[in-house]
């Protein structure tokens, strides 16, 4: 297993490309999270709103996200996580999650964090504070 | 400047619970099934001596109701959302929770005043210790402000 302090500012920690967005993923976190929007589930709701299908819960991706840093649970925990949301995440849509590390002082390890789709596009980013006090 | 008068309101304080089976169906919904959040066993062997939750999961929480605060149903952008922690959550452990108004600016864009509502949910332990706070960012475009006023 890695070791979190280990790493150099600039490496990345492993990244995650995550299956196609589904439906299913969808109705699954509106269940989990009590989010029950229905922009994010059914077709039509979607398109009365004015987009072209259902997009996911942007806390959804931010969720998935997390999961980047799961693996260094033993050596600390996330202080601040910050993201701005900058794009729709659309059925079908391969998000791949990334963190990079951008400072690193003493027990605090600062990470530049974002998720992309297939066409590169950033749809959310922002900033991971781990810190292994 | 629609929610200005809004600032500095707040909700009674919500008793939650970070219940295990919540936690379990919530990191199987982000894909996260580590047993650091639900194997009893690896919790007790962890730093913490106990199962935690991932940072998302405040977003189960119940904060209460911040009187008098109307949102539209329809037509809400979330535009950033901001956690802190001072530890993480531990399954079974109770957490007071309420939510405020933390500001409400107006901006001038392409698709005309943009509103920003930034609300911060807080969760304390049992002792008041302030444990986390989430920020969200909530933009409401001036369309989504007139049709409120005229429903």
């Amino acid at each position: 297993m890695s070791n979190l302090t280990n790493l150099q500012v600039g490496d990345s920690l492993e990244e995650i490309t995550l299956s196609p967005v589904s439906r299913m993923d969808l109705i699954k976190y509106s269940g989990a999270s009590g989010d029950f929007n229905p922009i994010h589930t059914i077709d039509e709701e979607a398109e009365k709103a004015g987009l072209p299908g259902v997009i996911a819960h942007g806390m959804w991706t931010m969720g998935n996200l997390s999961k980047v840093f799961t693996s260094y649970y033993e050596e600390g925990f996330i202080e601040n996580f910050q993201v701005r949301f900058s794009g729709k995440v659309f059925l079908n849509d391969v998000l791949t999650l990334r963190a990079t590390l951008q400072e690193k002082n003493n027990e605090t390890f600062s990470f530049k964090v974002n998720v992309s789709s297939q066409s590169e596009k950033v749809v959310m980013k922002g900033k991971v504070v781990f810190v292994t006090n | 400047m629609m929610y200005k008068h809004m600032i500095g309101k707040q909700s009674n304080k919500v008793k939650n619970t970070v219940e295990k089976g919540m936690v379990k169906r919530f990191v199987e919904s982000i894909g996260d099934p580590h047993p650091i959040y639900t194997n009893e066993e690896v919790g007790k062997k962890s730093r913490y001596g106990k199962n935690i939750a991932p940072p998302t999961y405040p977003r189960v929480f119940d904060y209460g109701v911040i009187e008098g605060l109307i949102l539209p149903e329809k037509g809400l952008i979330h535009g950033e959302q901001n956690y802190h922690y001072e530890r993480p959550l531990f399954i079974g452990e109770e957490i007071s929770c309420y939510s405020e108004v933390k500001n409400y600016v107006e901006k001038s864009g392409t698709n005309g005043r943009m509103g920003f509502l930034e609300i911060v949910n807080y969760g304390e332990d049992q002792e008041g210790n302030m444990i986390f706070s989430e920020k969200m960012v909530t933009i409401i475009t001036e369309t989504v402000r007139k049709a409120m006023c005229y429903e």
